[in-house]
């Protein structure tokens, strides 16, 4: 037994090997691991782990069923909260959650809650073991408006309670950012995406792909001609920004979720798939951010040189902890307080470097992290033949505009209740990016969580 | 899966299919286009719309294949079916939601370069549906290319056919043909033009002689064509626009042309390579599948 102040470590891809596959980093515990990292739990009666996540997983509870041995018990009281405890454990930022607050913590290394989450529901997987589907349908109809992590949970909840729901997809695969955006070494696709969605489905949900709502066919019109009595829109975070800097449009300038997507979702980094990906041989990708992190991986595992450039300094990047560690030990180069100004271009409209000027950290800002100031004379060149533009979303106007008496913020994000989801529309819930702005894959799933509480008060309320 | 009820060769380089897409069919509009999906491995294709049934859930789609992908569309017959079929996808053409007794008083002119001139149809059938019997102009490279002239025939006003070649109709390209209906005395007060872009740009530059304001749909690289990947972007006006949910119809003499023909240049090489690769019977990877191209 090792050192209880320390976590039972985790076993990783060695970082020169992955730095050119695009198999998970992470190999997760195995049983003998997972054991011996969950007797390190102490069982706090008041445990401040499960007020750190937003969905409220009973992990003291799932924990000592882990340290018996008794995982399928684990994993049901895992299921009790969460429909994707396969995706959570990998890709939630539990170091700021649920890790963030154990006790543990504080004389040495949290319980790693996480990678046990993870092994319980890859042994619920590997074990042929699915969640239970509820004993009777109520007779409700509900619509569910995307399939990412909100979508998911919303309809997962809902279904649980009896409720007949209908997942509406506006690309051809279910998953949203699950499968477009974060990528197979993180998240695998066909292990993990696809078997939580056959979990959600076996849940009585049903999807269809292939509609995009506000096009195909509106809230509206679900609400008054297909019969549905309330409606959650998860359509996530949307259009990506762009820097408006001169020479943006040049080919070879990519936002990350062009990027992602022809990687993640058409896997293109595949050779028997069709869509093609500029590789490049020196990319520069803009941002600091978890999508920042996933864009440089991706590429440097298509073969680039890889350079992250960031207006501020280490200590602000955005990103998980864990992403920035991993993208270093694998050879991404971070050029930081450091600030693109113009994407220079050759005679045929291609990328051939980035001119860029040094930043330095004056006062804080509004949100409170300290302002990125452009240094005098401090410009620069940087070659480079492919630009990753990794600087968030603004929210997608399709549902907010063909929906009557929607009402959206000055972001233009959907207003929604935080308690229950509830929109200005009567029987119209929302929640994750679609309302928060780009946000973490555990928020979407609270709120798909506190939207299905929310859709079932009011369906019960308008019976009475 | 979306079957294909027609598969039709309208030519040598040019199909038509119409394909069972109910609920596309039922809430499509002249301007919009598609995105399809051959299988699990395939590309996502833009395509516009050329003809709609909403009564028989049907969509008509029509292309020209270019690259690896929709060289293999081309070889799809009658009840075979997409993977993946979606849309409508982009905003109707502006007219579908102006006022009928205002737009009667216009006189409008469709300009049709080769391909191009399916998504003009579908426009030129809606107004004439609803009373106004409005120009066109087809071109092509020669008489062998012209297609759907028939269908044209029957909803247009006056259509004026014309060859690169001389070899069928007015002789010369499409932009001549303004320049003599002008000179002939005819007056337009708004335009649209479809077909490649360098046709698209020259129909501009004389449209902007004579004062006609022009409409112009683009057909850029896309991935999702909902707005979430922004490789659509066309700078219009100074300002960047998505073509998927801003466009694909944009004012014609407010468009970057020479940026939006650099950025369909993109993928031409690894389009070339794969194209090559499919003929020689190897595994192709790659190869934009209807970055539009200039032929």
């Amino acid at each position: 037994m090792g050192n209880v102040l320390e976590k039972v470590p985790v076993r990783e891809q060695d970082p020169q090997v992955r730095a050119t596959n695009f198999e998970e980093v992470c190999l997760g515990y195995n049983k003998e691991e997972a054991m011996e990292e969950a007797a390190r739990c102490l069982n706090c009666k008041n445990a401040k782990c499960v007020k750190g996540c937003p969905v409220s997983i009973n992990i003291p509870a799932f924990i000592h069923e882990v340290k018996e041995g008794n995982f399928e018990e684990a994993y049901k009281i895992i299921g009790q909260s969460s429909a994707l405890p396969a995706v959570c454990g990998r890709v939630c930022p539990q170091e700021s959650q649920c890790e963030g607050v154990c006790i543990r913590g504080i004389k040495g290394e949290a319980v790693s809650i996480g990678k046990l989450e993870r092994f319980v529901a890859d042994w619920a997987k590997e074990n042929g073991i699915k969640p239970e589907a509820p004993a009777e349908k109520n007779g409700h109809k509900v619509a569910v408006i995307g399939s990412g992590p909100s979508g998911l949970t919303c309809a997962g909840d809902l279904a649980k309670m009896g409720y007949d729901v209908t997942i509406f997809e506006a690309l051809h695969q279910a998953g949203g950012v699950l499968v477009y955006g974060i990528p197979e070494f993180r998240l695998p696709k066909d292990k993990v995406v696809k078997e939580e969605v056959e979990n959600v489905k076996s849940l009585g949900v049903k999807i269809e792909t292939n509609v995009i709502i506000g096009k195909s066919t509106t809230v509206d019109e679900l609400l008054e001609n297909e019969g549905f009595e309330a409606v959650f829109i998860g359509s996530g975070a949307g259009l990506p920004m762009f820097m408006g800097i001169p020479g943006e449009v040049s080919n070879g300038v990519f936002s990350a979720n062009e990027y992602l997507t022809r990687s993640n979702l058409m896997k293109a980094f595949r050779e028997d798939y069709d869509t093609p990906i500029v590789t490049g041989k020196k990319v520069v990708v803009v941002g600091g951010g978890n999508v920042a992190m996933d864009a440089a991986r991706t590429a440097l595992r298509l073969g680039a040189e890889v350079h992250v450039v960031y207006r501020r300094s280490e200590e602000e990047l955005p990103a998980r902890k864990e992403e920035v560690h991993h993208a270093k030990e694998e050879g991404i180069i971070f050029d930081l307080l450091t600030n693109p100004v113009e994407i220079l271009a050759d005679e045929n409209g291609w990328v051939k470097g980035v001119k860029c000027v040094r930043m330095e950290l004056g006062e804080p800002d509004a949100s409170g992290r300290r302002r990125p100031v452009v240094i005098d004379g401090s410009e620069f060149e940087m070659e480079a033949d492919t630009v990753i533009m990794s600087l968030g979303t603004s929210p997608n106007p399709l549902i907010s505009s063909t929906t009557v008496g929607l009402d959206i913020n000055r972001r233009k994000c959907i207003i929604a209740d935080e308690e229950n989801g509830k929109t200005s529309k009567e029987g119209v819930y929302a929640g994750g990016d679609a309302v928060t702005g780009a946000a973490t894959v555990i928020l979407a799933m609270g709120a798909g969580k506190a939207a299905a509480k929310g859709i079932d008060e009011f369906i019960k309320n308008k019976a009475k | 899966m979306y079957k294909i009820l027609k598969a039709e060769k309208l030519n040598e380089i040019v199909y038509l299919m119409v394909v069972e897409a109910p609920m596309v069919a039922k809430h499509c509009q002249p301007g919009q286009f598609i995105i399809v999906k051959l299988d699990d491995a395939g590309e996502r294709i833009p395509l516009t719309i050329c003809d709609y049934d909403r009564e028989a859930g049907t969509v008509t789609i029509v292309f020209q294949p270019i690259g690896a992908s929709t060289e293999k569309f081309a070889k799809l017959q009658t009840g075979d079916a997409f993977e993946d079929f979606v849309g409508p996808l982009g905003c109707p053409s502006e007219f579908v939601n102006e006022d009928i007794e205002e737009l009667k008083k216009e006189k409008i002119l469709f300009v049709a370069g080769g391909v191009g001139t399916a998504p003009v149809y579908p426009q030129v059938k809606w107004l004439h549906e609803h009373g106004i019997d409005a120009d066109v102009i087809v071109g092509a490279k020669t008489k062998d290319l012209v297609i759907l002239e028939k269908e044209m025939e029957a909803v247009a006003g006056n259509l004026y056919v014309t060859t690169d070649d001389g070899s069928y109709g007015r002789s010369g390209m499409v932009t001549k043909v303004i320049d003599d209906l002008v000179a002939e005395g005819k007056t337009y007060t708004r335009c649209v033009a479809i077909g490649p872009m360098i046709m698209m740009k020259f129909c501009c530059l004389t449209t902007k002689k004579y004062d006609i304001p022009t409409i112009v749909s683009m057909n850029p690289i896309m991935v999702d064509g909902t707005g979430m990947c922004g490789a659509c972007r066309v700078i219009v006006g100074g300002e960047v626009k998505f073509a998927c949910v801003d466009g694909p119809e944009f004012d014609g003499h407010l468009i970057d042309w020479d940026l939006a023909m650099k950025r369909q240049q993109m993928y031409k090489t690894e389009e070339g390579r794969a194209l090559l690769k499919e003929r020689e019977g190897d595994t192709h990877h790659g190869g934009c599948g209807n970055c539009g191209g200039d032929e």
